[in-house]
């Protein structure tokens, strides 16, 4: 083998790049993202009355499309009310609506999108809820 | 199976239409059944252009007009920077006569009138220049209302409506507003701005969209109904011949700024 030294060098070098984040992070796999939905606004609603504008698998796979839908509409068409499938109606509004039942930030939209490293701008001009400390 | 080009070209060609068909047909469904939940808020207040006139003898001293700009200022969480004018962000401001209504200078005009802090805001023109230079159609004018609008998630901080502009009614965020707004006294319902977009008045858009008139005028008939004056500011439609808006231009005298542009300001001034 030509150079036979400098391509095993590289070679374990190379090796011991790609296996270093397993080695880091020990083996173990990530804790699994769990968002928190008790928050003392959703706890005081009758247990009946505990649900979301849509269900929850909608929500949880269409929620970034839902957000972008509600801000065009209110914001370019002026339109405001949301009629969900329940026949329920809600004020589009992010900051009026969605975080005054979900007024856990951290503990709900920022666990899946650490997670999924995702990193949406909506709190560089929305106002988050204040969190109280549990 | 052999095929020649002629057979080839053939069946590309139907499966492409077929193809496109398919797909816009999908779409209009989609569009359809997402159209259909929904509706404007039964208790927002409509027009076909919203306009505003300001009666100028009821802005006499500097506190009169205070009153209105703090009233803005503090629902849309309009950050007071101090330390360099050119960062200040202004959605209602006060201006000389001269700045104001330029082209219109006269040496001898009375004193009052030369040194009258004059109250400004976007004009919500008819033909508004900010939109035919925007590149993303940010800023927009609403068809429904006639409002120009900004939509904050979509400007990339050009700053041609800045130079569009012959008011000057918009600003520019050179820094992140969020230090320069106090936390206490913030309004939680309404988001602020970051660093790199242009803001300006929106009308109140979203009091509007709740039935509510916009803040500075809810001010303003606050004062006067203290004074038991009229207010100073009168909001309305300007294309229904029954508003107060329209009402007022029937019976007195009043000017606009730069109508001269071409560009159909919807805010009155009586002098």
């Amino acid at each position: 083998m030509y150079n036979g030294a400098k391509i095993i060098i590289g070679l374990i070098i190379f090796l011991g790049l790609v296996i270093f984040p397993f080695i880091y992070s020990g083996g173990k796999a990530t804790a699994k993202p769990d968002p928190k939905v008790d928050t003392p606004e959703i706890l005081q609603l009758p247990e009946n009355e505990r649900k979301c504008v849509e269900s929850k698998e909608y929500m949880k796979k269409e929620h970034m499309k839902m957000l972008n839908e509600w801000r065009d509409w209110v914001v370019r068409d002026g339109v405001t009310v949301y009629v969900s499938t329940s026949g329920k109606e809600y004020n589009m509004s992010l900051q009026n609506t969605c975080m005054k039942c979900h007024s856990n930030k951290e503990k709900f939209c920022d666990e899946c999108h650490n997670y999924t490293a995702v990193n949406p701008y909506c709190w560089d001009c929305h106002i988050k809820p204040k969190e109280k400390e549990s | 199976m052999s095929m020649d080009r002629r057979e080839f070209i053939k069946i590309a060609g139907i499966s492409s239409l077929l193809g496109l068909g398919g797909v816009s047909g999908v779409g209009a469904i989609k569009g359809r059944v997402e159209a259909s939940q929904i509706k404007k808020s039964p208790e927002a207040l409509q027009a076909k252009r919203w306009a505003m006139v300001v009666d100028m003898s009821k802005f006499k001293t500097e506190e009169d007009y205070q009153v209105c700009i703090d009233a803005c200022h503090r629902v849309h969480n309009v950050p007071h920077i101090t330390d360099n004018p050119k960062h200040e962000i202004k959605w209602l401001w006060p201006d000389t006569y001269e700045h104001s209504f330029p082209g219109n200078e006269d040496e001898y005009r009375a004193d009052k009138y030369q040194h009258m802090p004059f109250l400004l805001l976007c004009n919500h023109c008819d033909n508004p220049p900010c939109v035919r230079v925007c590149p993303t159609q940010a800023t927009f004018k609403r068809k429904s209302d006639g409002i120009v609008m900004m939509d904050m998630h979509r400007c990339i901080g050009c700053r041609f409506c800045m130079a569009g502009c012959p008011y000057g009614a918009r600003s520019f965020n050179y820094k992140d507003p969020r230090p320069y707004i106090d936390e206490s006294t913030q309004n939680p319902e309404f988001p602020t701005r970051m660093k790199g977009v242009v803001e300006k008045c929106t009308f109140c858009y979203e009091r509007l969209a709740h039935g509510l008139e916009p803040a500075c005028v809810e001010a303003a008939k606050e004062v006067a109904a203290k004074k038991g004056t009229t207010p100073g500011l009168v909001f309305g439609d300007l294309e229904d011949p029954n508003s107060e808006v329209r009402k007022i231009l029937s019976e007195r005298f009043t000017i606009r700024r730069k109508p001269d542009l071409g560009t159909g300001p919807s805010v009155y001034y009586i002098i």
